[in-house]
């Protein structure tokens, strides 16, 4: 399973959601790849991703794709992450 | 590499700005007096919010300022901007914002473990409201965990 963030620089926010999707996913005792990435290359790196944390501004050029698209409002929020990575890859 | 040093002239308490893009000169400026970066490297800071919009605005109260790793980027650094008065930067739930945090890195890659020290400090919902309010250069550095 693979997560990509995006950000505007592929530096900072995205950085920073790579980080804590990470956490999610030590919490959740799942087992994915996670890459951050400027929205400039969502395409390529998110070819076969099964989901996109990312932040609101983000959503219209990201567009159409088979990966899940998730807002994430507070970056810093450990458990708004991990809810996320868990609806989109835990076993429900 | 843990977070870069913080030095006296890459603080910034109880700052004036009158608009998103005055706090981010502020937080680019103290990089620059720092000696991380250089003017352009401020430019870039918001020229990324022109064009992208708001979203640096990552949690409540807090802007996350940086640019990419280039020329205008002298050596990694950090720079930590509060606000007198809040300032909206137009992002729909973490306006408005007390703390400016600047970054500047060297080169991708070796970033990440300063976004990770980030993320370990300020996933602490407390922090950005207790730099809001520290009084000195010295009890920012506490509370980020780094040197001078």
């Amino acid at each position: 399973m693979k997560i990509v963030t995006i950000c505007g620089a592929g530096i900072g926010a995205s950085g920073i959601l790579k980080v804590n999707a990470e956490k999610a996913l030590a919490t959740l005792g799942l087992d994915a790849s996670v890459v951050a990435a400027d929205v400039a290359s969502v395409r390529a790196v998110s070819e076969d991703a099964n989901v996109i944390l990312t932040s609101q501004e983000f959503v219209e050029a990201i567009g159409s794709t088979y990966a899940e698209v998730i807002v994430i409002r507070n970056h810093f929020d450990q458990g708004e992450i991990t809810a996320a990575v868990d609806r989109a890859l835990g076993e429900h | 590499m843990p977070l870069p040093p913080l030095p006296d002239e890459a603080v910034v308490l109880g700052a004036s700005a009158s608009s998103w893009r005055d706090a981010l000169r502020l937080a680019g400026g103290a990089l620059v007096s720092s000696g991380a970066a250089t003017d352009a490297y401020t430019d870039a800071m918001i020229a990324l919010v022109e064009e992208h919009g708001p979203y640096i605005v990552i949690s409540p109260g807090l802007a996350f300022a940086h640019a990419r790793p280039g020329a205008a980027v002298r050596r990694d650094g950090l720079s930590i901007v509060t606000l007198a008065e809040p300032v909206a930067f137009g992002h729909p739930h973490n306006d408005p914002v007390r703390v400016v945090l600047g970054l500047a890195v060297d080169g991708v890659g070796s970033h990440l473990e300063s976004i990770g020290e980030i993320a370990n400090t300020f996933n602490d919902a407390a922090v950005t409201g207790r730099l809001a309010a520290a009084a000195t250069a010295d009890e920012v550095r506490a509370i980020m965990g780094v040197s001078v």
